[in-house]
């Protein structure tokens, strides 16, 4: 049974991740939001390697390299938000419309 | 169900009540700046989750990247960036917010249901439980290397974008002579007049 816990509770970090990434203005708070995003599928991960896989972990290996993502991720995204600030002025995002036509 | 079940049960609630509300913070909340310190708990609360999995390298791994560098990148990222400025709320915002968080929640009801109805399968080999940093170290040189060192790789073309998207913009040597120990930088009003030029078309 509690397998089911750990899966339920990814799947809520997951759904206030897609929250917090569509309903957010900041650009830094939809940074945080990926963050939570990669969070969950990787408890997802973690939790099936344990009960599912538990002499031949290779969910944890899984779990190693979406970490190393997620850092890589993380250091553009905030570069890309630096360059945006710098040439806007602003970090909303309603106001970020250069690819838009 | 004995002690040790039980433990693991009552760390496994708090955990999770910790963690779903600190996520809900860094949703939330208006202020940024607490906003990235719930994020910190949210990964703190994460990594004794994994231990509650019996992932103790993985954990260690997620307390030194995401507390160490994300989290403290993200808060370096609000310092430079962060400026008070009044959002122009929208009359309908809060109706894409409902529809929004109506959505959200029909997801998770059917991720639920989903996870609920299936059968799985648990396994009842032994677990690896304090060899597991040997089998991750097999793993990442046997079958896994060559996505091992992509990683690396990607890691590195990382490291160089961000670099360079994050550098201002050079000037051309325009024959003025720099001030010692300063970077050539591309001016404010310069790029400023770009970017009424850039509107005006």
């Amino acid at each position: 049974m509690q397998l089911e816990y750990f899966l339920l509770l990814a799947a809520a970090l997951f759904c206030i991740g897609i929250y917090g990434l569509v309903t957010s203005r900041n650009a830094i708070r939809v940074l945080m939001s990926i963050e939570l995003l990669l969070n969950a599928v990787n408890l997802n991960l973690l939790a099936f390697s344990n009960y599912l896989d538990p002499a031949d972990i290779k969910g944890q290996v899984f779990g190693v390299f979406i970490i190393t993502i997620a850092a890589a991720e993380s250091a553009v995204g905030l570069a890309i938000v630096l360059a945006i600030y710098r040439n806007r002025n602003t970090v909303d995002m309603e106001q970020f419309n250069l690819l838009k036509w | 169900m004995n002690l040790a079940e039980g433990v693991q049960l009552v760390s496994l609630i708090i955990l999770g009540a910790m963690m779903l509300g600190a996520a809900l913070g860094v949703v939330l909340l208006k202020n940024i700046v607490y906003s990235a310190f719930l994020l910190g708990g949210v990964f703190i609360s994460m990594s004794g989750m994994y231990i509650l999995l019996n992932a103790g390298f993985v954990a260690a791994a997620q307390i030194l990247i995401y507390v160490g560098a994300v989290n403290i990148l993200i808060l370096f990222g609000i310092m430079l960036v962060n400026k008070e400025e009044p959002y122009l709320e929208g009359s309908r915002v809060w109706l894409g917010r409902a529809v929004t968080g109506l959505v959200c929640l029909g997801l998770f009801g059917l991720l639920g249901a989903m996870i609920v109805v299936t059968p799985w399968t648990l396994s009842t080999a032994v677990a690896a439980g304090e060899d597991a940093t040997v089998e991750i170290a097999k793993h990442l040189f046997t079958d896994y290397l060559l996505p091992f060192e992509l990683a690396s790789v990607l890691l590195l073309m990382a490291l160089i974008g961000a670099i360079v998207l994050a550098r201002r913009e050079l000037l051309p040597d325009d024959g003025q002579a720099q001030p010692a120990l300063m970077l050539p930088e591309r001016p404010r009003l310069a790029a400023a007049k770009d970017l009424a030029e850039q509107v005006r078309r």
